[in-house]
């Protein structure tokens, strides 16, 4: 069984069909890349398994339940995390105060409940250690370096003990050394059974750290299979329509 | 491998992390001016440091310090209350209808000023948490509001007398206790309190990242519609203690109460280290703030220099403010 699975996924927005019934699946582990061109779906998809809005058509399953999500948080708390494209941070706050977000420890009782900060640092910095950053969980996010604030990022979605990560062009605006950093990151997350949805445009990248690549053209799946046993090449081809399906 | 590839930077020591903070540097230049103004002009000094005047600057700058630490947690989440001069007058006058014409106790008049003024605080709320509209305007709009509600429900009258409990209202907002004025241990205590909120809380630490990256922190999931409200209304919660204290130093109100102090009460957080654009200020830099500009505008006037200057003085700390978070970079991301 599958840990996600989506089955005849369709979107339209008014007269756009964004999506166009597309089957989609996950295992424990694994990373998939999920590549097409711009207005392929792909963003479409993801917001769709991230709860920002209803499929038009189509059933979501999770872990073989169906499932319906209305807002972000509802599938967060099913166990999907997303890393947006921008990350997302506040860089006028510390590293672990962006960890706890909106999830804060706090100790003292009520009237008097108030933020918990070594424990939030200890956690922190516990969550860099597995990720094996070098991220100081004190330090503020504006003095980091892309790497160190993929990090943080990321070690979020550790936090609340994801299930399923998705991630949006995460190696886009960052420096060369970095994305082997992210890279590494994202290898360590599958090693710890997590299942990954890399939405990325560098092909390098996806063929470095994917193990299968599902391809949207105009909606339509056209590709679905292992990286082995595809190229560059064929990738390129089906992006741009060259190669129909594959 | 494994490792971030880019240098770690070292952690800011102690010290050095009390360098970076503007308040530190105003807090200097708050004692720095009076010393130096002795040393250019000596008989200056036997006006300024004498115990009646600090008395006085104390006091003074009680009123906008208090407003000001209500206005600095809504400039920390990057928005803007321009309203809190006319909500000043709706509070102090709303106190004057309940004990002058109906001859309340105390207790009933703050009471009405406290809900006018978070009613006001509710009003901006609303339109600019939940309906998105820019806190300027809504604001802006609010300022013009407020000053005609003061003028129709005081029917342009001067309150002079409060009825029974006068005294009480009198004691309140010109007495003092231990030798300091009483709206200067009211500040002090807030001041403390706001700190400790801003500091401490989860509410505090939700502003900050509002202040810091608005779409993140909704994404995250902070209620940030939930907190925007809240900030304004304790913006007018803040302001309507003010009225009441104002109201009792004064002895008296009339609807000009607190014309231009929206002015005052934002630069005093500009001064202090709060970034219009949101994310950075605190409790201490309202306070340290005020005060500066009532030990500018004390110096100056005990100096003998033309009232008429206070203002380019004043606006010259402002600007100076900005410009020393330019020289130290931290604003360039």
């Amino acid at each position: 069984m599958a840990l996600l699975e989506l089955k005849g996924i369709s979107k339209h927005f008014g007269a756009i069909e964004a999506l166009a019934g597309v089957d989609f699946f996950l295992e424990r582990g694994e990373i998939v890349g999920l590549m097409g061109d711009n207005g392929a779906g792909k963003s479409t998809l993801v917001k769709i398994v991230a709860g920002n809005f209803p499929p038009s058509g189509g059933e979501i399953s999770l872990e073989g339940r169906a499932v319906h999500f209305h807002k972000p948080v509802d599938a967060r708390t099913a166990g999907i995390e997303i890393v947006y494209q921008d990350l997302a941070l506040c860089n006028n706050l510390t590293a672990s105060a962006n960890v706890f977000l909106a999830r804060e420890k706090k100790r003292g009782f009520f009237p008097f409940r108030i933020l918990d900060d070594r424990a939030m640092n200890d956690r922190s910095r516990e969550l860099f250690g597995e990720l094996k950053s070098e991220t100081r969980p004190a330090d503020t996010v504006r003095m980091m370096s892309g790497g160190q604030r993929q990090a943080v990022a990321i070690a979020r979605t550790h936090l609340s003990q994801a299930k399923i990560v998705l991630m949006d062009e995460p190696t886009a605006a960052i420096s060369v050394r970095q994305v082997a950093e992210v890279l590494d990151l994202m290898r360590r997350l599958r090693d710890q059974g997590i299942a990954i949805v890399l939405i990325s445009h560098r092909m390098p990248d996806v063929f470095a750290v994917c193990d299968r690549i599902v391809v949207l053209r105009r909606g339509h799946k056209v590709a679905d299979k292992l990286i082995s046993q595809s190229s560059p090449e064929e990738v390129t081809g089906l992006i741009t329509g060259a190669i129909k399906a594959a | 491998m494994a490792t971030d590839t880019a240098l770690p930077r070292p952690s800011l020591g102690v010290w050095q992390r009390v360098l970076s903070y503007q308040a530190f540097w105003v807090t200097i230049a708050v004692f720095l001016i009076p010393v130096a103004m002795t040393v250019i002009e000596p008989s200056f000094s036997e006006s300024f440091w004498k115990e009646g005047n600090f008395f006085n600057i104390t006091r003074n700058f009680a009123f906008i310090a208090i407003m000001a630490l209500g206005q600095v947690a809504v400039i920390i989440t990057g928005g803007i209350d321009l309203s809190v001069g006319s909500v000043l007058a709706v509070c102090g006058i709303v106190l004057g209808i309940l004990m002058g014409n109906y001859d309340q106790p105390f207790w009933i008049g703050a009471l009405g000023a406290i809900v006018a003024g978070v009613a006001c605080g509710a009003f901006n709320g609303v339109l600019i948490a939940y309906m998105r509209l820019s806190a300027f305007v809504v604001t802006l709009g609010m300022l013009a509001i407020g000053r005609s509600l003061a003028l129709a429900i005081s029917d342009n009258k001067f309150f002079s007398k409060f009825g029974h409990d006068q005294a009480a209202l009198i004691e309140l907002g010109g007495g003092k206790s231990f030798g300091i004025a009483n709206p200067v241990l009211i500040l002090l205590a807030l001041t403390i309190l706001t700190g400790a909120v801003l500091r401490y809380t989860a509410w505090g630490r939700h502003l900050y990242a509002i202040g810091g990256n608005e779409h993140a922190a909704r994404l995250t999931g902070v209620p940030v519609d939930r907190m925007k409200f809240s900030v304004y209304v304790l913006s007018g919660l803040m302001t309507a203690i003010s009225a009441v204290l104002t109201v009792g130093w004064l002895g008296s109100v009339t609807n000009g109460l607190g014309v231009g102090y929206e002015l005052r009460v934002i630069a005093s957080t500009v001064i202090g280290g709060a970034n219009l654009l949101g994310g950075e200020g605190g409790a201490y830099s309202a306070f340290i703030g005020a005060a500066l500009i009532e030990v500018i505008r004390n110096s100056l006037l005990l100096a003998g220099v033309n009232p008429y200057w206070q203002g380019t003085f004043v606006g010259i700390f402002i600007i100076l403010a900005v410009l020393l978070e330019r020289i130290r970079g931290r604003k360039v991301d």
